[in-house]
């Protein structure tokens, strides 16, 4: 075993054992914590298929973290409700069950990144940076002007959805499902990476014409990766808006695209572990320096910019002495 | 019938014309040398048949058809395989992922292509970037095997190359001619070597063939005129 691979066994060990020991002394707010730290990896992962893999720099993550927040939002507020979401040509009723509002998260995000990736991919450098952020924020504003659920307020669910056989209101079983759902996203992005996709993807980040020469197209290998990417991030989005009960427009705006963006970041780019790491350094932060200022954000900044300046492989590349995973 | 036919290709870069008359003909499990002395068109030319470069002018057949509207990657599907110039291996990747990566249905594969280089075999999971120059060379050339292509396009694959190693090369390119009988586009400036394995040559001054024919009718006259040796 190498001491990349230690580390990642290290990390969702740690991860695994904050809780179990919160529980045992009775902090249930470290275990939310780490669930929200769970949840931020996930998120994280999927903007890494784009960002790490392919070099594509979304700065509109965030709109698929809202869609799949939504997606649990409107199916859950219609079954909180009793009111059918749609009643012609067919009756369909809203969901409180996990599973099916993760997969219509999924479907949602994956569709949505689809359309906004076919066009944003027709773009390069800092234009795809503008026109992912562009749409974002068209659909932040969408939310924001759509009284039916909630508009600027948001929109709150009382209970939180249902896994068949656990009580998801008792914050060990709702750590232990987003727990769950992180080990499978990892273990399918990292058989993706090490996948013919996977390597013709990193491959057309280095260069698109030898990718081409061997007959790919670099642009079908974004467009997959971008929507692969979209569908992982709504997933995280769809468990963000259970933790908290809430959906509101902000899960669509710049600062959330920019804070799933760091969490890449500083766990390093294009590591299939990199962003569990920056999630969890993430939420750390925002919890200890939180209770010290007001303006944490600075010292986050701060951290950020010595990331950037001295360890472009993130936590992981200092702790391994290596700026690549294969490096 | 010949397998790639180039007639009267013009290509430009911009506004700035690199070929203007360029004829060439190469049939099923042929060698060709492309020769010329720098800057006269020869990775144009390459850029043109491999479609990296779309030519303004003439046409371009590969297997009877008219290459003119395909993509780059249509191209590499359609059997044209390419070795590049300055071997450009995908550097974060192995050696195993460099290979696999490309590779499409057919007979080679990663054990035929460590066949052909066992030194690829043994550095299976060295990164690209950690290779020497002669190993990427070979990793570049199994890359190219792995698209299972119909031909072969070497643009300076022995450049660069200590002369031990470009041996190894040569041997290698003649395995695969005697072996395999993949039609082959070679360009180098080792005559000595091009002479052992190439059937035909064309030589291209300033974007326009001059001459072309049999490798062996190559006089000594003709190199000095065209290619200044």
């Amino acid at each position: 075993m190498d001491r990349e691979t230690g580390l990642n066994l290290a990390l969702l060990g740690v991860m695994l054992a904050i809780p179990l020991w919160a529980m045992a002394a009775d902090e249930p707010f470290l275990v939310t914590l780490t669930t929200r730290a769970v949840i931020f990896a996930i998120a994280g992962i999927g903007l890494n298929v784009a960002l790490g893999f392919g070099g594509l720099v979304s700065f509109g993550h965030a709109a698929f973290f809202g869609v799949g927040g939504y997606a649990m939002g409107i199916l859950a507020s219609h079954a909180q409700g009793y009111m059918p979401l749609i009643e012609w040509p067919i009756l369909v009723e809203g969901t409180k069950s996990m599973p099916v509002i993760w997969l219509t998260a999924i479907c949602a995000s994956a569709l949505t990144a689809f359309a906004i990736g076919a066009l944003s991919l027709r773009t390069a450098g800092v234009y795809f940076i503008m026109i992912t952020l562009a749409f974002a924020q068209m659909l932040y504003y969408f939310a924001i002007s759509w009284p039916a659920y909630g508009g600027e307020d948001g929109l709150s669910i009382y209970l939180r959805n249902a896994f068949p056989g656990l009580n998801t209101m008792d914050p060990i079983q709702f750590f232990a499902i987003c727990y769950a759902l992180l080990l499978a996203v990892l273990f399918l992005v990292a058989r993706a990476a090490r996948a013919p996709f996977g390597l013709m993807l990193n491959a057309a980040r280095q260069n698109e014409d030898r990718v081409q020469a061997v007959g790919q197209t670099p642009y079908r290998l974004y467009l997959v990766a971008f929507t692969i990417s979209g569908a992982i991030t709504g997933l995280a989005g769809a468990l963000f808006a259970d933790l908290n009960r809430f959906v509101s427009p902000s899960m669509f705006s710049w600062q959330t695209s920019g804070e799933i963006m760091v969490f890449v970041i500083l766990g390093g780019v294009g590591r299939v572990f990199g962003p569990v790491a920056g999630a969890a350094l993430f939420v750390l932060l925002e919890h200890v320096l939180g209770g010290v200022s007001d303006y944490w954000h600075i010292y986050l900044g701060a951290i950020l910019l010595a990331v950037v300046l001295y360890a472009r492989g993130g936590i992981f590349g200092i702790l391994t002495g290596r700026d690549t995973a294969n490096g | 019938m010949s397998l790639l036919k180039l007639s009267d290709v013009s290509a430009f870069y911009g506004h700035s014309q690199a070929l203007f008359d360029v004829h060439l003909s190469l049939g099923e499990g042929e060698v060709l040398a492309l020769m010329g002395r720098n800057g006269m068109g020869k990775s144009t030319t390459v850029k043109v048949i491999c479609r990296l470069l779309k030519h303004r002018g003439g046409v371009v057949m590969f297997d009877g058809r008219d290459m003119a509207r395909e993509p780059a990657h249509r191209a590499a599907r359609a059997g044209i395989g390419l070795v590049p110039e300055g071997r450009r291996c995908f550097a974060t990747l192995t050696v195993h992922e460099n290979l696999v990566a490309a590779a499409r249905p057919g007979e080679w594969d990663f054990k035929a292509v460590s066949r052909l280089f066992p030194r690829l075999e043994e550095r299976r999971n060295q990164v690209a970037a950690s290779l020497s120059g002669g190993e990427q060379q070979m990793l570049a050339i199994g890359r190219a095997l792995m698209t299972n292509p119909r031909l072969l396009v070497l643009d300076e694959a022995t450049e660069g190359l200590a002369p031990v190693v470009r041996q190894e090369i040569w041997a290698a390119i003649s395995r695969l001619k005697a072996e395999t009988g993949m039609a082959i586009l070679v360009i180098d400036k080792s005559i000595k070597e091009l002479a052992a394995i190439a059937d035909n040559a064309v030589i291209l001054e300033k974007g326009t063939t001059v001459w072309q024919g049999a490798f062996a009718d190559m006089t000594p006259q003709i190199v000095e005129t065209h290619l200044g040796i």
